[in-house]
């Protein structure tokens, strides 16, 4: 092991989400248990589409897709098949992922815009499909029975629960983002990333190395989907395949530094912040979504590569600490 | 004397523009190959067809002895086939190192992450970009980026090389420079296929070469035959006098 300072990269990250862990405890107050476990998400969902967008270079628009589903799937497991939540959360782990493989079979081929239409497109064809589908309870959607709390010592304690799997959850996303990026597969995706035919020159085996990116963005999304509405009580189409939220994550990734470990991290921080700012604010609070809009056009006019990307732009050094 | 490349009857189209017409050509283990042509010839197709960038409509391409036609090029790569780009393709916001690295992972040798470093140390020294090693690949200088694309190709310690036009925009001292390194390359048991327009350079270094007219292959044979080719001369040496006089500077 080399000097401690080699690994800032993920150091910090593992600060971050302990602190945020750590934090409604040492405040002893629900409405921090709440904000945090907004912030964990974000920084989880960042940080999985980062992998997607900011290491291989694939804008994703839909990629709440696999948050919908997945939780679409861990809610039928566990409310209709009377699953644990641990077993519905790998079902719905490995249902994300698998969607992804395939989608990714057919549309990882598009590049560029056109790829980004496509993840549009699915993540609506699937809302559409969803409320056609009586299993999951068409437009209703699936309301969890009060009793499927019970088993985790009532609803007080579920939520509790919930809190801290989702710490784990973020948790395990910022590991698998940065061994990922200093892996030889990482390697692969950022030369694809930078120019998908050279690198095909060299040897990466593009589509099974953007399949399998793809496939890793997906399974924690799609994990969070089961903790989000397994807390919430029931998961609807319009609530689960928010385009919207798509958007949201973009401006996280972006606004951090699209391609490092910490830059979705402190977007979704700084995103959450800032939204929960101006959702209270009596003159922002309607328009909050135009603000983000605005900021992700600043962000690509003026400082493309995001916070983290600018630093380590000014500061050479920075680059081998902050991968 | 084993063949590592075989040409045989390469035709390839480009809707009406006929851009390979049944190009034939063997390559045996450890020569230079040297192929010129005026530009537009195809040359640069012929790579894409051997690297399989293009798969030819007709003909086939050995190499090692198998039929690789229509391979994709990460499949070429795997077996051991390099090149560089004429128009340099650095992944610009990596830095050298990386780059070098990359051509190290993915190549025929399929390194490690940390083996690939200590081959990209040693490419870099080779060519002479260890001191730029940390930059990023962006900031490069044409000259140095021609350099990137042969570490890069190089690290993958490949059976083959292409290089497509390695000198074209560098200064004399420069070209001098690289000429020594592709000896060198080739001194370490590494086929090359170089197409170059520095006639110069290209038959002082080449064992044998191809000539390629409007997709035609119109002569193959030791620089010196090339030279006195008169076919050669007024496709594309133009001056029969010019070309005595680039022989004799040899």
């Amino acid at each position: 092991m080399k000097k401690w300072q080699n690994h800032l990269g993920i150091i910090i990250p593992l600060l971050v989400v302990a602190g945020l862990t750590i934090w409604p405890t040492l405040a002893d107050s629900i409405s921090a248990r709440e904000t945090a476990f907004t912030i964990l998400k974000a920084v989880a969902l960042a940080s999985s589409l980062n992998i997607l967008l900011g290491y291989t270079g694939y804008v994703s628009f839909g990629h709440i897709v696999f948050y919908g589903f997945g939780g679409y799937i861990g809610l039928y497991f566990l409310n209709e098949q009377g699953w644990s939540i641990w077993a519905s959360l790998l079902i719905a782990g490995a249902s994300a992922g698998a969607l992804a493989f395939f989608l990714g079979k057919a549309i990882l081929r598009l590049r560029g815009g056109y790829f980004a239409l496509a993840t549009i497109g699915i993540n609506e064809a699937m809302k559409a499909l969803i409320n056609n589908l009586d299993i999951f309870g068409g437009a209703i959607g699936i309301t969890l029975n009060f009793k499927v709390y019970k088993e985790y010592g009532g609803a007080a304690a579920a939520l509790n629960m919930a809190f801290y799997i989702m710490a784990g959850l973020a948790l395990a996303a910022i590991i698998m983002s940065y061994f990922i990026r200093i892996s030889k597969f990482g390697l692969g995706l950022l030369a694809i990333r930078e120019n998908e035919d050279a690198a095909e020159v060299m040897g990466v085996v593009a589509p099974n190395a953007k399949t399998w990116a793809y496939v890793l963005s997906a399974i924690i999304p799609g994990m969070i989907g089961v903790l989000f509405f397994f807390k919430n009580g029931n998961v609807e189409p319009h609530s689960a395949f928010p385009l919207h939220a798509s958007i949201e994550l973009l401006v996280m990734v972006m606004l951090g530094g699209q391609g490092t470990v910490l830059g979705p991290i402190l977007g979704a921080f700084a995103y959450q912040g800032m939204r929960g700012y101006l959702v209270t604010n009596e003159f922002f609070k309607d328009i909050q979504l135009s603000v983000s809009g605005a900021i992700l056009l600043l962000i690509i006019l003026f400082i493309p590569a995001g916070a983290i990307g600018w630093l380590r732009k000014r500061f050479a050094p920075l680059r081998r600490v902050l991968p | 004397m084993t063949l590592i490349l075989q040409v045989e009857g390469v035709t390839k189209r480009f809707g009406g523009l006929q851009a390979l017409t049944n190009v034939t050509f063997d390559l045996p283990e450890g020569q230079i190959l040297g192929l010129i042509g005026p530009n537009g010839a195809g040359k640069t197709t012929l790579f894409n067809c051997i690297n399989g960038v293009y798969t030819p409509e007709e003909g086939t391409i050995r190499f090692q002895g198998e039929d690789v036609t229509g391979s994709k090029t990460y499949d070429m790569a795997r077996r051991g086939l390099a090149r560089t780009h004429q128009i340099v393709q650095p992944l610009e916001e990596l830095t050298v190192r990386e780059n070098v690295m990359a051509g190290a992972c993915f190549g025929r040798e399929n390194h490690k992450l940390s083996d690939a470093g200590n081959i990209a140390d040693e490419v870099m020294e080779f060519v002479g970009l260890a001191p730029k090693a940390e930059q990023l690949a962006a900031s490069l200088n044409v000259a140095q980026k021609k350099r990137l694309e042969m570490a890069r190709a190089l690290a993958a310690r490949p059976y083959l090389l292409l290089l497509d036009e390695v000198l074209a925009g560098l200064n004399p001292s420069e070209i001098g420079g690289m000429v020594e390194t592709i000896k060198q390359i080739r001194n370490r048991g590494i086929t090359i296929i170089m197409i170059e327009h520095v006639m110069k350079a290209v038959m002082n270094v080449s064992d044998r070469m191809v000539v390629l007219d409007y997709g035609q292959q119109i002569a193959e044979g030791t620089p010196t035959e090339i030279a006195n080719n008169q076919q050669v001369i007024e496709a594309y040496l133009g001056d029969p006098e010019l070309a005595k006089k680039l022989m004799g500077e040899d």
